[in-house]
């Protein structure tokens, strides 16, 4: 069965990757039940908020050079466009880019449109970002409000392009559509595969493909070093950049989570390689990585230069930093893939991942041979005996953390450090993604801990003085037992 | 106003969920799609000084997350056991459901759901605010009334003399809804009056609002939103209520607003004057040691003003401008909404502060047309200064003006305890609008701008 298939959506991926929302046991067990693909996911009465595909979607596709994006929804779904913006602003300047300004307009759905239709406000809104932006490309996103209402934006924007003469490309992200916020990466690949990237005129063999987030430029100084160059993808990427993927001597990513479709996909339709092996987080899956790149690259030999200059230049300072984090213990919570990533870094500096927590995960990948991320992680720091799966959920996670008190909490997603930091526990907030790449990723990360640990009674203060919103029964109980009356007085 | 939105300035009405966070230990439920809760605090929190989850925001907001069986099946059932589950753990006192899009569309009966909790007792109040319905001000007005309507309820009154319950800008929408709400307890505790200030740090909680209906009047300080709040209470519990359609800001209008204040509750003057003469000796002190400054930086100073906010802040910050500062109005934008009738009051009280204000009002809720309206008037203009949110700074940046931070959105900058309402809120702008001058580069007294 192909992975691409020329139909408007992608499927979502609690049915193309079986991904998850729940488990609470070993990494060893759900690395074996991802396998069998039966893991114990225990369902739950109740829930705290989370995120959406559309999210996601918008986060890839509004950081592309000359886009505009109309978000087809009440205004509620376009919020996010100043703070994209502000990011847009800060990565542009990081890598010596044209400031990049965030084009977005909200059709502003109302009710009257659901019930009487909003394709005429979605015309109005695609010219006027016409007219406003002058962009090269409009997306339209898609919402909960759009979605349910039926409106057909395939035919809107064929009809738009034919007046406008460039693409007017549907990204389909209803949020109600996926549990797992991150069918939103892949509803906005699958968009740009459809429309976007086309067959490669020549082979640029001396490219590589990096799909990430909106992050700074950690990727170019890395790959610079094997006479490499970097087409990041998709924030602030040009058309012609994406348009050329299909050259690119290999696919990489930051996160298998982010990028395992648009990367099979590219493999399987353009025969663009994907490297397969661990994004180059932590020293010996950089290394592993660079060797793999090398090897579509043909740099075999430079790359061993390479680990081993780079091993020697930062084992002076690595050891420092090894003796002064040594034997801390640490709980990572983030995206399925990222969270090992992160995990796999801490290890380098000798820490000791006690608790791992992952947003979703899913039981495999696009293709059999794509990496486990899991499974690598368990191969590189060992069994992790907490390990959870859920979808940030601060009423179960608190419960974890004040149990196991690690000395340092590790999170990527917003909104989730405080829940450490109420706690009294030193949280890093890894933020960009792109941040602690390679082997100078390994240093900045341990860096970074030794200024969060030094500034402990900040985050003394911080609990001494904050309180949860959480009762007794909470407290003194299994949350489970509490939410399925399996204690006196618990009956509701 | 338009039709479609770039650069939003308010969530949709289930923004109001941070209304519900506004109210000491109340919490919200959410039950909509899994991004709404989110992308909700993303903004109104986050991207708003970065105010904080509290004690029960962020990512501790219940969510029933619905997604595909519950659009089609109905998500009744989940509605249900997503309450029984925040009443099992949470701790608090008052819970407010907020229906999204996807439940109202699909028409799950939210409001009965929270009823029958109600009906056996919890604190449960049950609204309807998708997002399609309005915005962040209507789900303002929809979760007060409802929280009045369903969890006040059917009371008698006993009318306490001196009582006031002070209805005026939207947590959280307001950026510094948290020190303005202190002020205006501040100076109206200093004229002799007993305050129900219903959010933030200076309110009791639940037991101030039981005590709504015990108010002798109801204060609205707006010409727009919570009018419809201050009808119900007049028709609900007969609590006549006096409105004050600008915000006070400085020493003219604060005092102007205090004496209408005391004359609507019958206060005798004496003590009243004494309080306005007391504020305003301290505030004029700081005015005038200002104008050291003023006369050294005089080439520096702004001299145009536009001002991009919503219909309960922005006329107020701008008459204080014009009226004590000497500024001249190039562009008011009201960002709100407001309805036709609203729109008639702000006009008519902006003309009667200075004619000038009301000639360059707009109502607009599209950030790209005002942004197009300021570059097309700022082609001609002197020194200006933008007043509005982070779209205004980079605005201000490009078009050579200075800026300062009035309205959502803010990414940054963090706001603790801030205000520009009233006699303190007045200092502060006047120390924020003079600031100015050294933020955008290095400024000096010689220096010709």
């Amino acid at each position: 069965m192909s992975v691409y298939k020329d139909t408007a959506e992608v499927e979502v991926r609690e049915r193309r990757l079986d991904a998850i929302l729940s488990y609470k046991g070993d990494a060893k067990t759900l690395n074996v039940q991802s396998k069998k693909r039966k893991v114990n996911c225990p369902e739950s009465s109740y829930s705290q908020c989370s995120q959406c595909s559309e999210g996601c979607a918008e986060g890839l596709i509004c950081h592309i050079i000359d886009a505009a994006v109309i978000s087809h929804a009440p205004i509620g779904c376009s919020l996010g466009a100043s703070s994209r913006h502000i990011v847009g602003r800060a990565v542009s300047k990081s890598r010596g880019l044209p400031e990049h300004k965030v084009q977005m307009i909200c059709s502003n759905i109302n009710e009257e449109d659901t019930v009487y239709g909003a394709s005429k406000k979605l015309f109005t809104a695609i010219y006027e970002a016409d007219r406003r932006f002058k962009p090269r490309v409009i997306f339209l996103q898609s919402s909960c409000a759009s979605g349910i209402i039926g409106e057909d934006m395939e035919s809107i924007a064929r009809q738009a392009e034919e007046k406008l003469h460039y693409p007017v490309v549907p990204v389909y992200c209803e949020g109600f559509k996926s549990t797992i916020w991150s069918t939103g990466f892949d509803a906005a690949f699958h968009a740009v595969l459809r429309r976007l990237v086309k067959p490669a005129q020549k082979k640029q063999n001396d490219m590589v493909n990096i799909f990430n987030f909106t992050g700074s430029n950690t990727f170019i100084p890395l790959l610079h070093k094997l006479g490499l160059r970097v087409n990041y993808l998709l924030p602030m990427a040009t058309l012609e950049q994406i348009a050329s993927v299909t050259e690119a001597a290999c696919t990489a990513h930051i996160c298998e989570t982010l990028a395992t479709y648009v990367a099979a996909a590219l493999e399987e339709q353009y025969s663009v390689p994907e490297v397969k092996v661990q994004p180059p987080f932590g020293i010996d899956w950089t290394d592993e990585w660079v060797r793999e790149i090398a090897r579509y690259t043909d740099r075999a030999k430079l790359a061993e230069q390479l680990i081993v200059q780079e091993h020697k230049r930062i084992q002076p300072e690595l050891e420092k930093l090894r003796e002064l984090l040594k034997g801390k213990t640490v709980y990572v919570m983030s995206g399925d893939a990222f969270a090992h990533n992160l995990a796999n870094i801490a290890k380098d500096l000798d820490l000791n991942v006690i608790g791992l927590s992952t947003l979703h995960h899913d039981l495999h990948f696009e293709t059999k041979e794509q990496i486990n991320s899991l499974e690598a992680l368990i191969e590189s720091v060992g069994n992790i005996k907490d390990v959870r799966v859920c979808n940030k959920q601060p009423y179960r996670i608190i419960k974890v953390l004040q149990r196991i008190s690690p000395d340092v909490l590790i999170v990527r997603h917003p909104n989730l450090a405080p829940m450490g930091m109420k706690l009294g526990i030193p949280t890093l907030s890894e933020g960009d993604a792109n941040f602690s790449i390679g082997y100078d990723g390994v240093l900045k990360f341990g860096r970074r801990l030794l200024d969060l640990i030094t500034a402990e009674k900040l985050f003394g203060n911080i609990a001494k003085h904050a309180r949860l919103p959480y009762n007794s029964r909470w407290r003194e109980n299994d949350v489970d037992d509490v939410l399925n009356n399996r204690m006196l007085g618990g009956e509701l | 106003m338009s039709e479609i939105i770039e650069q939003p300035r308010y969530g949709c009405a289930l923004s109001a969920q941070q209304t519900v966070l506004a109210i000491p230990r109340a919490l919200p439920i959410i039950h909509a799609g899994p991004g709404c809760a989110s992308k909700a605090f993303s903004f109104a929190a986050t991207g708003a000084g970065f105010q904080g989850e509290g004690y029960g925001g962020g990512s501790h907001i219940s969510s029933t997350n619905t997604g595909e069986s519950e659009v089609i099946f109905g998500g009744e059932p989940s509605l249900e056991k997503e309450i029984k589950g925040a009443l099992k753990i949470l701790d608090g006192d008052l819970f407010v459901v907020l229906s999204g899009c996807t439940s109202d569309i699909v028409g799950d009966d939210s409001i009965s759901v929270a009823e029958r909790f109600a009906a056996q007792g919890y604190p449960v109040v049950g609204t309807e605010t998708a997002g399609f319905k309005g915005s962040s001000y209507y789900g303002h007005e929809i979760v007060v009334k409802s929280i009045i309507e369903q969890f006040i309820g059917d009371v008698k009154p006993q009318v306490r003399h001196g009582l006031v319950n002070v209805f005026a800008v939207v947590p959280f929408q307001d950026p510094f809804w948290r020190g303005d709400l202190e002020e205006i307890k501040r100076i109206l505790t200093n004229i002799g009056l007993e305050v129900n200030i219903l959010f933030g740090n200076g309110s009791a909680g639940i037991s101030e609002w039981r005590d709504i209906p015990n108010a002798q009047f109801n204060l609205l300080i707006s010409p727009s939103t919570g009018t419809e709040i201050a009808e119900l209470l007049e028709a609900k519990y007969q609590t006549p209520y006096l409105q004050y359609p600008i915000l006070p800001v400085g020493g003219v209008e604060t005092s102007r607003f205090l004496r209408e204040v005391a004359a609507f509750a019958g206060l005798s003057s004496l003590p009243v004057e004494k309080a306005i003469e007391k504020e305003e000796r301290r505030f004029y002190d700081y005015f005038v040691a200002v104008s050291d400054f003023i006369g050294e930086y005089w080439n520096n100073l702004p001299v145009d003003l536009y001002a991009v906010g919503d219909s309960i802040y922005a006329p107020g910050v701008s008459s204080f401008l014009v009226n004590e500062l000497g500024l001249v109005p190039r562009g008011v934008y009201v960002t709100d909404e407001p309805q036709p009738a609203w729109q008639s009051v702000i006009t008519e009280t902006l003309a009667a502060r200075d004619s000038r204000l009301a000639a360059v009002l707009k109502f607009e809720n599209d950030g790209g047309a005002i942004e197009m309206d300021i570059r097309e008037k700022d082609k001609n203009a002197g020194k200006s200064i933008i007043l509005g949110s982070s779209w205004e700074k980079f605005l201000a940046v490009d078009v050579d003006s200075l800026y300062a931070y009035l309205s959502l959105p803010l990414d940054e900058i963090v706001i603790l305890n801030h205000s520009y309402m009233g006699y303190s809120g007045g200092l502060r702008l006047i120390e924020e609008v003079y600031s100015a001058v050294f933020k955008r580069k290095t400024a000096t007294s010689r220096s010709i701008v």
